[in-house]
């Protein structure tokens, strides 16, 4: 056989990493159809945000089970993956646990540690599918979870425990090897989960056994490499696109809200025409967001980020009293929308050609958008600072700038402004009434 | 006791300054339920001697509903004219009794150009207190059962949770906590321009939903600090046929009544 498994393990590693490649560029381009976003201020607190959001999962204690479990699925994957160092330059190499005979018994440990990682992941994974598929918890049962999503959950959560068990079962397949002292399989590693699957491959002749361990073995990474190229499908994304997104999420108090600069010069105009010295060139071409191309570039990355766990529907007063409005929805239609667009511009040569439609209407209702109270629940509920709320006021931005399609009586109410200065048609004359009245 | 309620024009007509503006906003002046809120804060106002000022009829909409509607130009030429009127008074400090006007002067007029220093009434009343100007009895208020409703443009957006909650402390009250409150307080379902529009078809009004928290409480009282607030949970409570039971109060109104003023 030779160099043969060598070169076959290069051209699948070549390909899973060459696809990873391929669907990343394809992500940041789809992102960066977005309009700039600024957020590059305050570098400290940027990174001090991501720390505490993403790498220390800071939010998910406000429900502890769930928290600390989805902190025992994380941990576990980062730090399972060490071993992929080994296995990768095994598979390079042709050699078998490489660095065990640099790291002696610091090499049993980690291989023991692993092994009660993916045991203690494999039990917190089987609770959260018990707990998304059995318990009928609410979040999870929204309408926009229906078909995909749903699916989408579930395969991540089958692809965690046949990972697991893939590396479960090399491992006893691999000791078993070792007690034979069949050369090749040096005497390495310690098996405080895996021995307990030892019977099942005990009676096994070595042949066997020497085939199996190696089917697990190339499962194992294949299976890596097929959860990797996995991700850009998936609402599991949020794994990579957490840190960026925590990072570029808005520093300031959440009820600060965009002022629209160009609109500023239009309105200094009108007001005092003294005051600019030169006319206004900047020419506003749209207001508000009607599509994805209307939207910042941090807001598609929210809807990259979103792992759809409904934390902020959950909590959303509009949703909770029954209205259409989901915020979670608000970043599934949007990164749907998104991807449309660019399987357009990839099929298109990298131009959009209109498709007629758009992410207002197409996706997301008018009335989905006036349910909204604007009162940040969605955007502190989430974990990951993804902001539901801003595409939904630049949208009521669109309707109301572009079509003046507010609600009546809010044009009601805003004529109130613009004639008397208050959203109630008084006098404002009367402001100091209340003074006098008993 | 009459009210002392000088306007920023007539202090200047007499050569005076204020140390700071009262921005009274729509609600607290023209709401027939804000008004009392209104009248609650100047009467410790004057009870404090603050030398304060309203604009009177110069002060306009802060544009804060026209805004959260999606009408950024309405909101902006409110903005530049408030700006405008504040800053010809020569105005540096602000206090408002209204989340919204609070948190749109505070966040948003800077980038405008208007720049000052914006403070909740709760924020102004506990500064009082820390500064001896202002005394509260226990009395009234000892022992009762009180909740209070966070804002959400004072609370979660604005991170303001303990100001309030240390003046219903000073009243001697059992302050309770609902399930949900300060930065995961539920609203009232006032925000975003609700306020002026009939809600979309659901299975309860968000104003319901948030009474009925509260009413799991068993408060007797439920404390306020917005206007609009105050107006949707005395609904929610008039809806639940509780009004005799459970009172809706803004904080600058325990205050006052706890002071007998």
């Amino acid at each position: 056989m030779g160099y043969l498994p060598n070169f076959i393990f290069l051209i699948l590693l070549a390909i899973g990493i060459g696809f990873f490649i391929r669907n990343m560029g394809r992500l940041k381009r789809s992102i960066l159809i977005g309009k700039p976003a600024g957020r590059v201020d305050n570098k400290k607190a940027r990174w001090q945000r991501m720390i505490r959001l993403a790498l220390g999962q800071s939010k998910m204690g406000v429900k502890p089970l769930a928290g600390s479990l989805h902190l025992i699925v994380y941990l576990g994957f980062i730090l399972i993956n060490i071993e992929l160092i080994e296995i990768v330059l095994d598979g390079l190499l042709g050699t078998h646990r490489v660095f065990a005979p640099f790291l002696g018994r610091f090499y049993d440990f980690l291989i023991g540690s692993f092994e009660l990682l993916a045991f203690l992941v494999l039990g917190a994974v089987l609770f959260f599918w018990a707990r998304r598929n059995l318990l009928k918890i609410k979040r999870f049962w929204k309408p926009e979870m229906k078909g995909w999503p749903k699916k989408d959950a579930d395969y991540i959560l089958y692809f965690e425990v046949v990972l697991m068990l893939l590396f479960l079962c090399m491992n006893a397949t691999d000791a078993l090897l070792q007690q034979r002292e069949i050369p090749h399989y040096i005497q390495a590693g310690s098996f405080p989960i895996s021995h307990y699957l030892t019977p099942f491959f005990a009676q096994l002749p070595t042949s066997s056994l020497l085939f199996l361990e190696r089917i697990f073995w190339w499962a194992h990474i294949g299976g890596i490499l097929l959860f990797l190229n996995y991700l850009y499908y998936s609402k599991h994304l949020h794994i990579l696109l957490a840190f960026p997104n925590t990072f570029y999420s808005n520093l300031a108090p959440l009820g600060k809200f965009n002022v629209d600069s160009t609109i500023k010069n239009e309105v200094t105009q009108i007001l005092f025409p003294e005051r600019s010295q030169t006319p206004n060139e900047a020419v506003i071409e749209k207001f508000g967001a009607s599509d994805v191309f209307d939207l910042k570039w941090t807001q598609l990355m929210n809807a990259y980020s979103c792992t759809e766990c409904g934390r902020c529907t959950e909590v959303c007063p509009a949703n909770k009293t029954g209205k259409k409005l989901s915020p979670r929805k608000i970043m599934m239609d949007t990164r749907d929308r998104l991807e449309e667009v660019s399987r357009n511009r990839i099929v298109n040569k990298g131009v959009y050609q209109d498709d007629q439609k758009q992410l207002l209407n197409d996706y997301i209702s008018p009335e989905e958008l006036w349910a909204c109270t604007s009162c940040n629940a969605c955007v502190e509920a989430c974990p990951i600072a993804i902001d539901p709320m801003s595409i939904i006021m630049d949208m009521r931005q669109y309707l109301v700038m572009e079509q003046s399609a507010a609600p009546q009586e809010l044009n009601a109410m805003m004529s109130n402004i613009e004639n008397n200065g208050a959203p109630w048609p008084f006098n404002n004359q009367d402001r100091l009434q209340w003074v006098n009245d008993n | 006791m009459s009210l002392e309620v000088p306007t920023l024009a007539s202090l200047q007509a007499e050569g005076k300054k204020a140390e700071v503006v009262f921005w009274v906003g729509c609600a607290g002046s023209f709401d027939d339920r804000a008004k009392k809120i209104t009248k609650a804060f100047v009467k410790i106002l004057n009870h404090t001697h603050t030398p304060f000022a309203v604009l009177g009829s110069e002060e306009s909409c802060s544009g804060d509903p026209a805004k959260r509607a999606g009408n950024e130009f309405l909101f902006q030429m409110q903005a530049l004219q408030n700006i405008t009127t504040l800053d010809a008074y020569g105005v540096s400090k602000i206090v408002t009794t209204c989340p919204h006007c609070f948190n749109t002067l505070k966040n948003e007029y800077p980038e405008l150009g208007g720049h000052y220093e914006v403070v909740h009434h709760t924020q102004f009343l506990k500064s009082l207190i820390e500064k001896g100007t202002l005394k509260v009895a226990g009395g009234t208020y000892k022992g009762k059962r009180i909740t209070y409703h966070d804002p959400c443009y004072l609370g979660r957006a604005n991170r303001v949770f303990e100001a309030p909650r240390d003046l219903i402390k000073k009243l001697d009250a059992e302050l309770v906590e609902m399930k949900s409150c300060k930065a995961k307080g539920s609203c009232c379902g006032a925000g975003g321009a609700q306020m002026f529009k009939e809600a979309e078809p659901g299975t309860k009004e968000v104003n319901i939903a948030r009474t009925e928290e509260a009413m799991e409480t068993q408060a007797e009282i439920i404390a306020a600090a917005c206007p609009f607030c105050t107006t949707m949970m005395t609904d929610g409570v008039k809806n639940k046929g509780q009004e005799e039971k459970i009172k809706i109060m803004d904080v600058a109104e325990l205050i006052a009544n706890a002071n007998d003023l």
